[in-house]
């Protein structure tokens, strides 16, 4: 029991180094964290539901967009606007799952990037409520719980988008441990015994997708608190695409992994685009090939694959 | 009256591109049970080869489609025996990877060779001038669009239910592994099939050039809209992408004629309605 904890402990106190190490890069920082709760959400759903989503932008977006609106018409609180931003990502992700969870393999990832579409296309039309292709401007967050008030050079942004990520990272934790994790575990290994055995595989699946949508819909409203923007790009595919890259990079169905592949992939991100933002394609396009090709399980699994290589096992690398 | 007959002539134009650049995709899923998000990738190559030829080197429009589509094809088999080979084992998601792999891949090297603006494809005379329909007037490249995708569909039919060729496609799309049993090379007709969806897919994009027009982001742009064709047809099943590129063809062009601001939604709409309600699409089997 200790190792997971060993784990979350090395993630945390590389977390505070870095902000000592980096301290004009906390922008950059905060960006990480908030990719590492929309990479959190889909962990839930893909890599433990084993739900093959390409369309986590829209619960990203939709939670962004809610908070932003929030912040302008009704209240500036930055906690109660990440509740709605959640509330707006889990409706959604309700809403448009109660259909998607019904189909699955290729129309189900179809779907869900159509549903990605539906969202921005809304969003863009809807000019006068989300500003559309200009994006949605004004955003004023107020104090963090009344006491700490968003600065310039972002450190009160870092703390606090560090707890959030702390906070999902805990609840994604126990939540992987409960009967009800579990039982997404075993929709992914089998559904049709899980049904055989009584579990009613759409409404977890349904349940699955709620719930990472409300973590994708908190990850959104992070990003509107601290950037005070939200443009179109929040549900764009590229994002939900990056999202799943950097999930399989570091590995999926364990939490660690979505935050090490999610660093990983941020870094490569940062050193390329600076060089030539151009071909950033060329560099994930071969990414992507090299991590499926050779690297299936992701990185978090190469600790155990070495391992079994050192032990000279039959299934030494797999 | 006369919009319906307006409806109804944009919306076939618009079917057939949609069916000649989706019926390859339908193809490789239903044979080979590939997740091939690159599709659009080899429209996008076709798009982007007839615009060099016919712009850059000045050769006709007849010249430059032929070549483009010649080289889209020469550029797609070696694609497959390379990496697609190795991606028809693999899951559902790393399939999905590895293909949007492929396609960043496909945008970045069409960005760097011809940049990121829009890629036009030089028209001849011939199919500019405009033909009087009585109703409206047609320009000559949309009645070729329609002629040529009528042309596709009896030729895709003819090539499978008459020729020994299409007799073993059809055997390793009902069952890859007793076709090989039975001394059906496999590998070879995936390639050849492989090669004739990109072909189809590189026509598709010239031709249809006017509607959907080329650019380095093209394969991402339009990936969902060639997705849903084969999804709503069903995997494998070229009436059924045939059906499908009509109905969505049709349907957008209906809504972007009666309800222009909603032309998107209401077709992605009713696209997620249909497949809630038949999830294995129109001619597909139910798995």
């Amino acid at each position: 029991m200790t190792r997971p904890f060993v784990s979350a402990l090395v993630i945390l106190i590389a977390a505070v180094a870095a902000f000592f190490l980096f301290p004009y890069n906390l922008a950059f920082l905060t960006r990480i964290l908030i990719m590492i709760v929309l990479v959190l959400s889909l962990d839930l759903v893909l890599g433990f539901a084993g739900i093959a989503t390409l369309g986590q932008a829209a619960m990203y977006g939709a939670g962004a967009y809610a908070a932003g609106l929030f912040a302008i018409h009704v209240w500036a609180d930055p906690v109660a606007g990440l509740l709605i931003g959640a509330l707006a990502g889990a409706a959604l992700a309700a809403l448009s799952g109660a259909v998607l969870m019904r189909t699955q393999g290729l129309t189900l990832i179809m779907l869900t990037i159509a549903v990605a579409q539906i969202c921005a296309e809304i969003a863009n039309r809807a000019r006068p409520v989300t500003g559309g292709a200009d994006g949605l401007r004004g955003i004023r967050p107020g104090k963090v719980l009344g006491i700490w008030e968003f600065d310039f050079i972002g450190i009160t942004g870092y703390w606090y988008a560090l707890a959030i990520a702390g906070l999902v990272f805990a609840a994604l934790f126990v939540i992987g441990r409960s009967p009800f994790g579990l039982s997404l575990r075993g929709i992914h290994e089998s559904p049709a015994r899980m049904e055989a055995i009584g579990v009613s595989v759409y409404r977890r699946r349904l349940a699955a997708y709620t719930l990472g949508g409300g973590i994708a819909g908190i990850a959104g409203a992070l990003s509107a608190q601290i950037t005070q923007l939200v443009s179109l790009e929040a549900f764009s595919f590229t994002l939900s695409a990056e999202a799943l890259i950097m999930l399989i990079l570091g590995g999926t169905g364990r939490l660690y992994g979505a935050v090490l592949g999610t660093v990983i992939f941020m870094a490569v991100h940062h050193t390329a685009a600076a060089n030539d933002p151009f071909n950033w394609l060329f560099v994930i396009g071969a990414l992507v090939l090299a991590v499926v090709f050779f690297l299936p399980s992701g990185i978090a699994a190469l600790p155990t694959s070495l391992k079994r290589l050192a032990k000279g096992g039959r299934h030494a690398g797999s | 009256m006369s919009l319906l007959l307006n409806i109804a002539v944009d919306g076939i134009a618009y079917g057939m591109i949609l069916f000649m650049i989706a019926v390859g995709l339908s193809v490789t899923m239903g044979l080979m049970r590939v997740v091939n998000l690159a599709h659009g990738g080899f429209a996008l190559i076709g798009g982007a080869l007839a615009h060099w030829l016919g712009r850059e080197l000045g050769l006709p429009f007849l010249a430059a489609a032929a070549l483009a589509i010649a080289g889209t094809v020469a550029l797609a088999m070696p694609l497959e025996r390379l990496v697609y080979r190795r991606i028809y084992g693999f899951g559902e998601l790393q399939q999905v990877l590895a293909t949007i792999g492929l396609t960043f891949l496909m945008i970045a090297t069409v960005n760097l060779w011809l940049g990121s603006s829009l890629l036009a494809i030089p028209l001849p005379e011939a199919l500019q001038r405009s033909i009087d329909l009585g109703f409206r007037q047609l320009t000559a490249h949309r009645l070729t669009v329609i002629v040529v995708g009528l042309a596709v569909i009896l030729g895709l039919w003819a090539l499978l239910d008459r020729t020994r060729f299409g007799i073993r496609l059809r055997a390793a799309v009902d069952n890859r592994d007793t076709a090989s049993a039975l001394g059906i090379d496999t590998g070879r007709i995936y390639m050849l099939t492989f090669a004739l969806g990109a072909g189809l897919a590189a026509l598709g994009g010239i031709l249809g050039a006017e509607l959907l027009p080329i650019d380095a982001y093209y394969p991402l742009r339009y990936m969902v809209l060639f997705l849903i064709v084969v999804a709503i047809g069903g995997l494998g099943s070229i009436l059924g992408s045939f059906a499908a590129a009509l109905a969505i063809g049709l349907v957008e062009t209906a809504s972007r004629y009666l309800l222009p601001d909603l032309a998107t939604i209401v077709t992605f709409a009713l696209v997620i309605l249909f497949l809630a309600l038949r999830p294995q699409g129109l001619m597909g089997r139910a798995s």
